[in-house]
């Protein structure tokens, strides 16, 4: 009897990944309570413009664009997802690297908007309002980039035949951080843009 | 049942009709603040909208819906708290 269930106790005593994914989860909690204070202390100065310009230099379709964009890349990151645990390792290296684009993509257009808007007059130092909402938006580009470089790791680690589900980076702790940056920018896409303008 | 026990996850073709619906309320989305007449519910209505977008997402593709209840605790333990604490604070601050 104790020959027959040691060796399952010994696999569940060293199978950590609910241990990782319950970490990761504590770790998004946290991570809303970082995007909340941003999102508050941007709702607080919203209106502060100091004469600068304020949220009428907003350009909504090209914002819309940009959230669309990270939207579809949430889809193709649970493909990525399905693909891992389907031990479809092309599958998994095409959906991870069309994530990465996507999100590339979504970056550019971000710094594309960036620069537009200090050529318009509004820089970190402008007034609270452009304090705010370079410090909400550009700490989550922050978190875009950090996931960016996620997964081109796991996409190179796939290659190498080195990705496992067991230890370090695994596809779906780099799943549940990338479609958290998508939320996020839901929140901020409504209150920060559509609701400005 | 046990509290580790899982619900099946989608399929791909479930993805891709979820990603679909997604991208039909991010549509409508853009298209409320072009219509004058939705102005006065414009407000309620991108909120509600972008609650059905963060929902979808965290259900489906995240998949709290189909994992332990656990995980679901821990994070809208960090999502939940943050709306009432800085809705005090902003009222506070006299920001509405």
């Amino acid at each position: 009897m104790t020959s027959q269930t040691a060796p399952v106790e010994a696999q569940e005593h060293h199978d950590i990944r609910p241990i990782r994914k319950a970490a990761m989860w504590v770790f998004l909690g946290s991570e809303a309570m970082f995007f909340g204070s941003m999102i508050a202390t941007f709702l607080l100065y919203r209106n502060n413009t100091a004469d600068g310009p304020g949220s009428e230099i907003f350009d909504i379709p090209f914002t819309s664009a940009s959230s669309f964009v990270l939207l579809m890349s949430s889809l193709t990151m649970v493909l990525a997802h399905n693909a891992f645990e389907k031990r479809d390792g092309r599958g998994t290296r095409i959906w991870l690297a069309a994530t990465a684009l996507l999100g590339i993509t979504f970056l550019a257009g971000q710094i594309y908007e960036f620069t537009e808007f200090v050529d318009k007059g509004l820089t970190l130092s402008t007034s609270s309002f452009g304090s705010s909402f370079y410090m909400l938006t550009g700490f989550h580009g922050a978190h875009v980039a950090i996931g960016i470089v996620m997964l081109l790791a796991m996409f190179f680690l796939s290659l190498e035949g080195r990705l496992h589900e067991e230890r370090g980076l695994n596809v779906e702790l780099v799943g549940l951080y990338w479609h958290f940056v998508d939320i996020v920018w839901i929140v901020i896409f409504t209150v920060v843009y559509l609701l400005q303008a | 049942m046990t509290q580790t026990a899982h619900r099946a996850h989608p399929t791909p073709a479930m993805y891709w009709g979820i990603a679909l619906f997604l991208a039909v309320v991010t549509a409508l989305e853009v298209a409320v603040p072009y219509i004058p007449a939705l102005d006065p519910v414009r407000v309620p209505l991108l909120l509600i909208m972008a609650v059905i977008k963060f929902g979808t997402v965290v259900a489906f593709f995240m998949h709290l819906r189909y994992d332990k209840k656990l995980y679901r605790t821990l994070f809208l333990f960090g999502v939940i708290g943050a709306i009432p604490l800085f809705l005090v604070v902003l009222l506070t601050m006299h920001a509405f």
